[in-house]
């Protein structure tokens, strides 16, 4: 077990590497120049020259890698050209707000998604279950953000319920130390700033569910159907139980194996999706910053949350690989 | 008095109506072993799984009675229903490999009944299902109950389902050809530990198979099926003896026999075939005159 997570971890760094190499090289081979845009049309060629030497671009590429990479593994991960701020404070201030936005949109997706395909496989072959596959076509064809414009006009325009933009009213008092306003609120029990941030982050996050849900209806519906056949569950309704004990007790922790690997995928596209939907809404998340510094040619910003990203969705994949350790006795001992 | 007394079951596929059980009668007493035979098709798992109540979902019972101590099951809501199968029936399953939760441990697959529709405590549960397994000879009921299946041989698993299933002592177990997955120097202590549980606990067994082999070791009755309908029904000597139908007597005459080799394998002739299919078209005649 040991064994395996240090092997895992050493995969993770490879990965990592090479994500440092591909993007640090692509964001200096694509046009745009990120000095050229901080300057006025008028700044001459000296002044030119002289800011790219401050920022060490006028190395090569594998110059700056290195010294970029030198300073990563001092945990420096380079200043902001826009911002002017050390990257790793910048990007760590952010995370917060993606991770609890990812999270809440993963939680619904769960529970949702779960739910459908316990309802459907309960109610298998009746109207309630080609409903149930008609609603999961239909999230799954639309794309998450066309999901959030959706939202937006229904419960921020014609039935103004959630706010639509943001991550909490400006107008109020934050007592937290920490970036984690969601978390931290429940724990100061302050309810009512809790309730204003759900109220920010909901349409953010049922738009970034709304596919993930469906995929998980589906295809737990489908291996939770196939598993019903089976002997033990045929033996465990001779004993005396009725559908919703087989069901959730025999066949569910069998049939959930296939949905987690899935989920640990579908989890790392949804984060990828909090791009575009922070966009949307406003949110001041990763997602947001990171559209930021590629309109601004912000390298060093750009590498430091690709890398973050990279970081994250390593961390799932791991995550996922133990729970199905732990889910599956026949994984443990091998 | 017979504990369990099914009277013209008849089974049908749904929606396209075709009949599977075609006026099924049988009766097995407390203690008496009954053999269910016949070919792939024959409706002989159907038996048991009606009277389980685990018939597919495709297929459903329109008429009959299936009588358990007395009750029938048929006029019971379906929640009694299923908890009185739970508390006095029992299934011993064909495949050992498939027949066990790959996600459980051994111990809450034999105490769950105990436990959640007999309502026993915990403690007294576990300590049934040690001691019956050591009553199927096995040797460590401890390690056994905290393993999971992929822990333990084919074998091993056949007998924790034979233990499982007498746990609660039914007075009825289904065994659905309990051997045929199982390699054939384990078939034969299987079926002995099966014959001498039944006997030990006066359990009343409904054997369903293909071998009358296997028949003429542990029943005492049998009843042959073809298509669904009830062919021949008859004390297990009086069959060996002298099989009363043209398809008993063919079917006995296909069985693999080890003392004559030569008078093996021969097939059922087709004339006696169209016989009985003859006779299962008129059963269906009848039943839609009448």
């Amino acid at each position: 077990m040991l064994q395996r997570t240090l092997m895992r971890l050493a995969t993770t760094l490879v990965t990592l590497f090479g994500v440092a190499v591909i993007v640090f090289v692509v964001i200096r081979v694509v046009p745009g120049d990120p000095i050229a845009m901080m300057l006025p049309p008028m700044a001459t060629p000296e002044d030119i020259q002289r800011l790219k030497a401050l920022y060490g671009l006028d190395k090569s590429i594998a110059e700056q890698f290195f010294i970029w990479l030198g300073g990563v593994l001092h945990g420096d991960f380079g200043t902001s050209i826009t911002m002017r701020q050390p990257v790793l404070g910048l990007v760590l201030g952010r995370l917060p707000a993606t991770l609890e936005l990812s999270v809440m949109a993963l939680v619904i997706a769960v529970i949702w998604g779960g739910a459908l395909a316990l309802a459907g496989t309960r109610w298998r072959g009746s109207k309630a279950e080609a409903a149930i596959d008609v609603g999961n076509g239909m999230a799954l064809s639309v794309p998450d953000f066309l999901w959030g414009l959706v939202l937006i006009l229904f419960f921020g325009v014609l039935w103004p319920v959630f706010h639509i933009s943001g991550r909490v009213s400006p107008s109020l008092e934050l007592p937290f130390t920490t970036n984690f306003y969601l978390f931290e609120s429940v724990l100061r029990l302050r309810f009512d700033l809790w309730a204003d941030i759900v109220s920010h982050m909901f349409m953010p996050a049922l738009a970034l569910a709304f596919p993930l849900a469906a995929i998980i209806a589906q295809l737990l519906k489908q291996s939770l159907k196939e598993t019903m056949h089976l002997d033990y569950v045929t033996l465990s309704r001779t004993k005396g139980y009725g559908e919703n004990h087989v069901i959730t007790r025999e066949a569910l922790p069998n049939a959930i194996l296939p949905t987690l690997t899935l989920v640990g995928v579908q989890f790392t596209f949804l984060i990828g999706g909090t791009v575009i939907i922070e966009r949307l809404f406003s949110y001041e998340g990763l997602g947001n910053m990171a559209i930021d510094a590629v309109i601004n040619r912000d390298l060093p910003l750009i590498q430091g949350i690709v890398i973050l990203f990279a970081v994250i969705f390593t961390g799932v994949n791991l995550i996922v690989d133990l729970l199905y350790t732990v889910l599956n006795p026949r994984l443990r001992h091998a | 008095m017979s504990f369990l007394r099914v009277e013209n079951l008849c089974v049908d596929l749904k929606g396209s109506g075709d009949r599977l059980l075609r006026g099924v009668s049988l009766n097995v007493g407390a203690g008496e072993v009954m053999g269910l035979v016949g070919e792939s098709g024959a409706g002989k798992s159907m038996i048991g799984k009606a009277i389980l109540g685990i018939l597919p979902r495709s297929a459903g019972v329109v008429d009959g009675v299936i009588e358990l101590d007395g009750e029938n099951l048929l006029a019971l809501p379906p929640k009694v229903r299923r908890q009185r199968i739970g508390a006095k029936a029992a299934l011993i399953p064909q495949d050992p490999l498939t027949a066990l939760n790959p996600s459980r441990r051994i111990a809450p697959q034999i105490t769950d009944r105990l436990v959640d529709i007999l309502g026993w405590d915990r403690a007294r549960a576990n300590d049934r299902a040690r001691e019956i397994l050591a009553e199927v000879h096995i040797a460590d009921p401890d390690r056994v109950l905290r393993s999971y299946p992929h822990e333990l041989s084919g074998g091993m698993r056949q007998r924790i389902l034979i233990a499982s299933a007498f746990a609660a002592e039914p007075k009825l177990i289904v065994a659905d050809e309990p051997t045929t997955a199982l390699d054939v120097t384990v078939q034969k202590q299987i079926l002995r530990l099966i014959r001498d549980m039944q006997a030990r606990h006066g359990t009343a067994l409904l054997f369903v198979t293909h071998d009358l082999g296997v028949v003429a070791k542990i029943c005492q009755k049998m009843t042959v099926l073809y298509g669904g309908l009830v062919v021949e029904q008859t004390d297990v000597h009086g069959f060996f003896r002298a099989p009363a139908h043209p398809y008993s007597r063919a079917l006995l005459a296909a069985t693999p026999r080890h003392d004559d080799p030569a008078a093996s394998l021969n097939p059922v002739p087709d004339d006696i075939i169209q016989a009985v299919r003859a006779e299962v078209a008129a059963a269906d005649r009848n039943w839609r005159n009448g």
